[in-house]
């Protein structure tokens, strides 16, 4: 199957033949990174632009050029329904996002085993063998559509880590999260047990070339003052990194998951930045992958967005190999559609305009920033030697010296205590006796293969001829577990929205039926509340709720913010849908009008004084004709119509653009037929263009009047300076 | 931990000796005197997850692996590999390594293997 940018993905094609297919490639993939010339621009921190994809709004001011920056960006799409979420992961391609991360459903890490099947999740998705592999295949379609590899992550975590591992080595997931201390601290599973599956995870990650996130990013997203924590971002990104490389993942597939800790209205620079380059210094052989801030993210989408640009901007002030995106609405529900894409232009817009920043400005090496930066470096070896002097890892969190609120090495006593022998999974290791033996690839640690021959120890799985790494036709692929709850029923009951002529709005599944409600009130912030809910269940919503509210001023007025339900269906096929307006590039309608100079005369016609619209499509200052370098002379506004006529023939003028607003009694249209009979009988109808524009008129109705062209609402001067030359191509054939 | 000001500039005295690049050293000499003896631990355990992912290698589905740890646990057999135990059981009656789990899962074979692999 290839995809094509007019035809939708379809999810039953995805679903067929799902327990034979076998991904297109293994491991992480980087962006080519190198300087590129694209347009009338040179990018120093970038790379190659994509085959298919949307480029920022304010491209079409500059040759629709779509410059992609050097990072890996990640858009983090789980809304419970993978088979819906793969839309969005086509979409967020062609914003460019290259890693698509999914979150798993609450209470996967809790889960002893593997998930099969595909039961709807709650806040995530219930990661199995099937979800992964139809989201996979999707996406080897959908990289081959933009044209750049796509790295698909999810996360190695939880009691089950090891099965999990082995899980996205045989389904070519290319990236991961995997941090033994994620599930000491916020899971509550024994640390033992933790290292010791970590190290087997690892094991497998490594083996299969999986880049692999850790979890330091956490510390600061549940310690009270996230900025404090600094010192033991240090101390948990060491520990996971070396503990790493120890079992023998490649230092360049190690990425730090770092997350600027403070934000605004705190001084969110002199904060983060010091951090930002203590860490990129300790950490400079491993990768960065730099996250965007969720603690101090509340219902403002805009807010989130500013602070995320501030992370953007501390990424090019230090480095960022991977790009995370945070969408704006994390702050007050599981994200929509629309704000995963506008995280990743966000990230897009901001990187490729901070492009080659450190050409021209350079972090300081003395003052301030040195020894803030000096310093948080110190506490950081400091807590190293406490934990030491305690008795080790274990120990220390025994003590409760992680996550505490204190900035170490001062203490506040509150931080995250586990014991040793406690926790889920406590007592779950075993010791390997002397002849334990597992006959497979990538496993770690003790294993005793020379009891069956010396062949055997550089080679395990070659006791029982290859195991699922190798041959990865001997993988056991289980369809659905559940009859209640599978993509099956989901597809069933939105089936007459897939591919008919039903829609529905949607934030997040197909025909969900969720819209927003933008208002403002002149009252107070409560009674603001109570009217904006009223006022959805006034326009016939169901579910309404109060998404966003922000005080303008505590008597003048509120916005606020609502969703609600539609129940009803858009027929597509009754819809009226006007006609594509085709336009050239700038650069070739200069090239023509160069070549061929074009006239125009221009004017309100009949008794209509509405000139505004008219001087929008004229002007140079508002993007009008001229700018192309067509000229125009102005009759004015109420021109007779066959004043019209008569200055084009008397100034040789290739086209009359003729506005014409009033529609009553269908004055619009009985002037463009009057246009056209008037040049009939001058003898120039065929030497002259003639076109119509106005709110009310419409292309079609226009053209039967006997026009060349009309234009509605909305027209822009290069609709009008593509027409012109096209129809000028076709007169002087 | 106890409560406690913010000592930084007392303790961090011996380390304003060192340069940055001296600094750095020292806190990876630290990491790894954490680590070394978690390292080493990791090496000589395993975990019933571990041994389910061995056996998901191996070929088995999940709900097999599962089944297949559950009654090696439950006779104390997973010191030897969960991977071993079904191995030594396609061995011995030369069969294939999906057979014998199967054999596995049904209980039988389980006294053969305690005596081959028990030390």
């Amino acid at each position: 199957m290839i995809l094509k940018p007019n035809e939708k993905l379809d999810i039953h094609y995805i679903l067929k033949d799902l327990e034979s297919y076998r991904p297109n490639k293994r491991g992480w993939v980087w962006r080519k990174q190198g300087q590129q010339n694209i347009g009338k621009f040179s990018y120093a921190q970038a790379s190659p632009s994509l085959k298919k994809s949307i480029p920022l709004q304010a491209a079409s001011y500059l040759g629709d050029i779509d410059p992609q920056p050097d990072a890996v960006i990640t858009a983090e799409i789980a809304s419970g329904r993978f088979e819906d979420d793969i839309r969005r992961m086509r979409m967020a391609a062609y914003h460019g996002a290259d890693h698509i991360m999914v979150i798993r459903t609450a209470g996967q890490s809790h889960f002893d085993g593997l998930l099969e099947g595909t039961p709807q999740g709650v806040g995530g998705i219930p990661i199995t063998r099937k979800q992964l592999r139809a989201q996979r295949k999707a996406l080897d379609y959908i990289e081959e559509e933009v044209g750049r590899p796509i790295n698909y992550h999810s996360y190695v975590s939880g009691v089950a880590g090891p099965e999990i591992a082995v899980l996205f080595n045989e389904e070519g997931i290319n990236g991961a999260h995997q941090d033994p201390q994620y599930n000491i601290l916020y899971r509550n599973i024994n640390m033992v047990r933790s290292f010791v599956d970590a190290a087997e995870s690892k094991c497998v990650m490594a083996h299969a070339n999986i880049a692999q996130i850790d979890g330091a990013h956490n510390a600061n997203a549940t310690a009270r003052d996230a900025w404090k924590v600094m010192p033991e971002l240090l101390v948990q990104h060491a520990i996971n990194s070396v503990f790493s490389e120890m079992v023998g993942i490649k230092p360049e597939n190690i990425c730090l998951s770092s997350v600027p800790p403070a934000a605004p209205p705190s001084p969110d620079l002199k904060l983060n930045l010091p951090y930002a380059v203590a860490l990129r210094e300790f950490f400079d052989k491993y990768k960065i992958r730099a996250q965007m801030n969720t603690k101090y993210m509340d219902s403002s989408t805009r807010e989130a967005t500013v602070t995320h640009v501030l992370n953007l901007l501390i990424s090019r002030l230090t480095s960022a190999d991977i790009q995370s995106t945070i969408t704006p609405d994390e702050g007050r529900n599981v994200p929509w559609h629309i704000y995963n894409i506008e995280a990743l232009d966000t990230a897009k817009q901001a990187m490729v305009g901070m492009d080659d920043l450190l050409s021209m400005v350079g972090i300081k090496d003395t003052g301030y920033i040195y020894e803030k930066k000096r310093e948080i470096q110190e506490r950081a070896v400091l807590m190293l030697e406490e934990m030491i002097e305690l008795g080790g890892y274990y120990e220390a969190v025994e003590a409760g010296m992680f996550v505490d609120s204190g900035e170490y090495p001062e203490r506040h006593g509150d931080g995250i205590k586990r014991t040793i022998d406690g926790g889920i999974g406590a007592g779950s290791v075993i010791k390997r006796a002397n002849n334990y033996m597992a006959p497979v690839t990538a496993h770690f640690g003790y294993n005793n293969m020379a009891q069956y021959g010396e062949e055997y120890v550089s080679n395990p799985s070659k006791l029982i001829d290859g195991c699922t790494f190798e041959k990865p036709d001997k993988i056991q692929f289980i369809d659905e577990l559940d009859e209640t709850d599978n993509v099956y029923l989901r597809l069933e009951e939105t089936e007459k929205y897939r591919n008919t002529n039903l829609i529905k709005p949607e934030v997040e599944w197909l025909a969900d039926g969720v819209v927003t409600v933008d208002l403002f009130f002149p009252v107070e912030s409560r009674v603001a509340q109570e009217a904006a809910l009223e006022t959805g269940r006034k326009m016939n919503l169901s579910d309404v709720e109060v998404i966003h509210k922000e005080v303008l001023h505590p008597s003048e007025g509120t916005r606020v913010q609502i969703k609600g339900r539609v129940s009803f269906d858009i027929d597509v096929s009754k819809l009226t849908i006007p006609e594509e307006v085709k336009t050239l590039s700038e650069e070739d309608i200069f090239d023509y009008v160069k070549k061929h100079p074009l006239k125009v005369i221009a004017g309100t016609g009949g008794n209509d004084e509405h000139s505004v619209g008219i001087r929008e499509v004229l002007d140079i200052k508002h993007g009008g004709i001229e700018k192309y370098g067509i000229t125009y002379t102005y009759l004015g506004t109420s021109v007779p119509i066959d004043k019209f006529v008569d200055a084009a023939i008397e100034m040789n003028a290739d086209a009359i653009l003729m506005s014409t607003i009033i529609s009553h009694d269908d004055t619009h249209y009985k002037n463009m037929k009057k246009l056209h009979d008037y040049a009939v009988e001058k003898g120039v109808r065929d030497k002259i263009i003639l076109i119509a524009g106005g709110t009310q008129v419409s292309p079609e109705i226009a053209r039967k009047h006997h026009v060349d062209q009309g234009f509605g609402r909305g027209t822009k001067g290069l609709h009008i300076a593509s027409f012109l030359v096209e129809r000028h191509k076709e007169m002087i054939k | 931990m106890k409560t406690r000001e913010d000592d930084f500039n007392i303790r961090s005295k011996p380390l304003k000796e060192m340069s940055d690049a001296e600094l750095k050293e020292y806190f990876y000499k630290l990491t790894k005197i954490v680590l070394n003896p978690i390292y080493n631990q990791t090496q000589n355990y395993t975990s019933k997850s571990i041994e389910r992912s061995v056996l998901l290698r191996m070929g088995f589905s999940s709900l097999e692996a599962q089944k297949i740890v559950d009654v090696l646990n439950e006779h104390d057999l997973l010191p030897h590999g969960a991977g071993h135990c079904v191995f030594h059981v396609a061995s011995i009656n030369g069969i294939d390594i999906k057979d014998a789990g199967t054999l596995v899962i049904e209980g039988k074979y389980i006294d053969d293997i305690k005596e081959a692999l028990k030390e």
